[in-house]
């Protein structure tokens, strides 16, 4: 109708006028980096971004083979493990408790969902230098003197690791909030007369909600689990805020990010190395994701 | 069956109340040390209330030559408005032009912008780090905001509102002789403010709150944004830590007063970004 109305010959024109200067900009900071990135990791680049010898699938023989960027991976499988189970359950238990309150649920929605305003740099600060101090006026040390217990330095034992609770407390606070906003959203939708109905079974509490919200609220999951994957593969922030001191950044608990940018854009300067690195990971998060979606969808479908 | 529902009430209020009061605390220990005194923070024994307060270290924050936080809260609102006007220009043309022109390969071109989303940003910084060092943009505002500018994900979420706008009005437009510029600047952004106001405020937290690109491309101090400033503090050997807290409560203000004015249209915009359906 609308077409009919304007003429067919416009439509060319018009379409590029409106997505043009977005999709272009998209094309030249997305698409080109990702392939000049495929390119230069082909080659030899030492402290230049320019290409310099071809070494065809050495850097990602070195990548592959090296220590540390595997483990760097198994830094974001334990870190994955931790947070992802977590963040899903507290935000979905706070959205359904919200969900529930009538009193005050303005009030409590906001308490939960304002840490997303606060950038990690900060939470990073305020759980390094305030909550799990490793001194004896840190909050956390002051509770464990409350009841006896000597002083725990924090962040600088690896055994206990100590250091994933503070990492992942910090996490916690900052994302519960956005989460729960998106589970309330979908709480919002189960239709009514599905309470009522179940009311008039009898049913209560947790039956209600394993029979009745659940299933409803599968989609939301879905979404809610993607995004919470591919935000730890993300992770950076809080890692090197927190964990990296004076002294430089201790080679423990690199994420893969932490990692890449130190072999990128760290004393060394590897670019060819750096953009394989970054391929690698492009590729393993795409296939997470695709995996993850497929599995999820199968399992909704039962 | 009423005395089971009573202890569900008594559970949740429990709960909601502990909650609050973890959610809360940081934000306190965050005022706390920001009016304190170097001494009282590093103090053997922990005080709820600073023993004295200092008001000093708010002024003191700024009067630090070797972090230039004035030039900081500047660059980070020039970045932060000016990414959230081009986002919202360029997304909202993008979203509606997808959403309404019905071009050939409109479908091909908007798989090649959804399929960006899969890619994280964060994983592409070195080739776009490699990218922005070619065009010699290194510690420059314009290397900061530029790249920022095309958003993806905004494009995406622009497209599925402007689906669900009434097509009736912008019939009547285009009867009127309004063509698609005239129709989409009269006609479908007056009426497009609430999401547009979702949008924008998102985008301009994200903008806000970024770390690692402007830590990977403002190199020099007087590049730097609030949060790299911040960083700098953090991880440096001589920093006062009272001096740290009353930096990063200048950096958080200006956001919480924000959030909290805008609180309705950023829990619109995510409940309506349609992630959960």
């Amino acid at each position: 109708m609308l077409a009919r109305l304007r003429g067919r010959q416009d439509v060319n024109l018009w379409f590029w006028v409106f997505v043009g200067p977005f999709f272009a900009g998209l094309v030249l900071f997305i698409y080109v980096p990702i392939g000049w990135s495929i390119y230069l990791s082909f080659f030899e680049a030492y402290n230049t971004v320019t290409p310099t010898e071809f070494v065809g699938m050495a850097n990602y023989r070195d990548m592959l083979t090296d220590r540390a960027f595997r483990d760097s991976l198994l830094t974001f499988v334990v870190f994955a493990a931790f947070i992802v189970p977590t963040t899903f359950a507290l935000s979905l238990l706070t959205a359904v408790l919200v969900a529930r309150t009538r009193v005050m649920q303005a009030f409590f929605r906001s308490v939960f969902f304002l840490p997303v305003a606060c950038s990690y740099v900060v939470a990073a600060l305020i759980w390094k230098m305030s909550i799990f101090s490793g001194m004896r006026s840190g909050v956390a040390n002051a509770l464990l003197g409350l009841v006896g217990a000597s002083p725990i330095p924090w962040l600088s034992l690896t055994d206990p690791p100590w250091y994933w609770l503070v990492i992942v407390s910090a996490r916690l606070w900052l994302q519960v909030g956005f989460y729960m906003i998106l589970f309330l959203a979908a709480l919002q939708r189960v239709p009514t007369n599905l309470y009522e109905a179940a009311a008039i079974d009898g049913a209560e509490g947790w039956q209600v909600f394993r029979h009745i919200t659940w299933p409803q609220l599968v989609p939301a999951s879905t979404a809610v689990l993607l995004l919470l994957l591919i935000n730890a593969f993300q992770a950076f922030d809080e890692f090197y805020n927190i964990l990296s001191g004076f002294g430089g950044y201790p080679p423990y608990a690199r994420p893969p990010l932490v990692y890449l940018y130190y072999t990128a854009l760290g004393t060394g300067q590897n670019f060819g190395d750096g953009s394989a690195g970054a391929v690698i990971l492009t590729v393993l998060i795409a296939a997470l994701a695709l995996a993850q979606t497929r599995l999820l969808r199968l399992g909704g479908r039962d | 069956m009423l005395h089971e529902r009573r202890r569900y009430a008594v559970l949740r209020r429990v709960l909601l109340g502990l909650g609050t009061l973890l959610f809360l605390v940081p934000f306190y220990l965050l005022v706390r040390g920001a009016f304190s005194t170097e001494a009282d923070l590093t103090s053997a024994t922990w005080h709820w209330l600073p023993p004295t307060w200092e008001w000093g270290n708010l002024r003191a924050v700024f009067d630090n030559p070797t972090v230039p936080m004035g030039r900081a809260l500047l660059n980070s609102t020039l970045i932060a408005v000016s990414q959230t006007v081009g986002v919202l220009v360029l997304s909202g043309m993008a979203g509606y032009g997808l959403a309404r022109i019905p071009y050939r390969w409109s479908n091909a071109v908007f798989w090649l912008i959804t399929v960006t989303l899969l890619i994280p940003a964060a994983v592409t910084f070195v080739p776009s780090f490699v990218l922005v060092s070619t065009l010699g943009w290194i510690s420059t505002l314009r290397g900061l905001i530029v790249p920022g500018l095309f958003q993806a994900l905004a494009t995406f979420l622009f497209r599925q509102f402007f689906l669900s706008f009434p097509k009736e009005i912008e019939e009547a437009a285009a009867l009127d002789g309004l063509s698609w510029w005239g129709t989409f600047w009269r006609v479908v952004v007056p009426n497009s403010g609430g999401f547009a106001a979702a949008i924008g405020t998102i985008t301009f937290i994200g903008s806000w709150n970024a770390f690692l690109w402007p830590l990977v491309i403002g190199r020099t101090p007087d590049s730097w944004t609030v949060q790299i400033a911040l960083s700098t503090y953090l991880t440096a050997q001589t920093s006062q830590v009272s001096l740290l807290f009353a930096a990063a409560l200048v950096a958080i203000l200006p956001l919480l007063l924000m959030f909290l004015l805008l609180q309705r249209w950023i829990v619109q915009g995510v409940e309506r970004t349609g992630i959960s359906e």
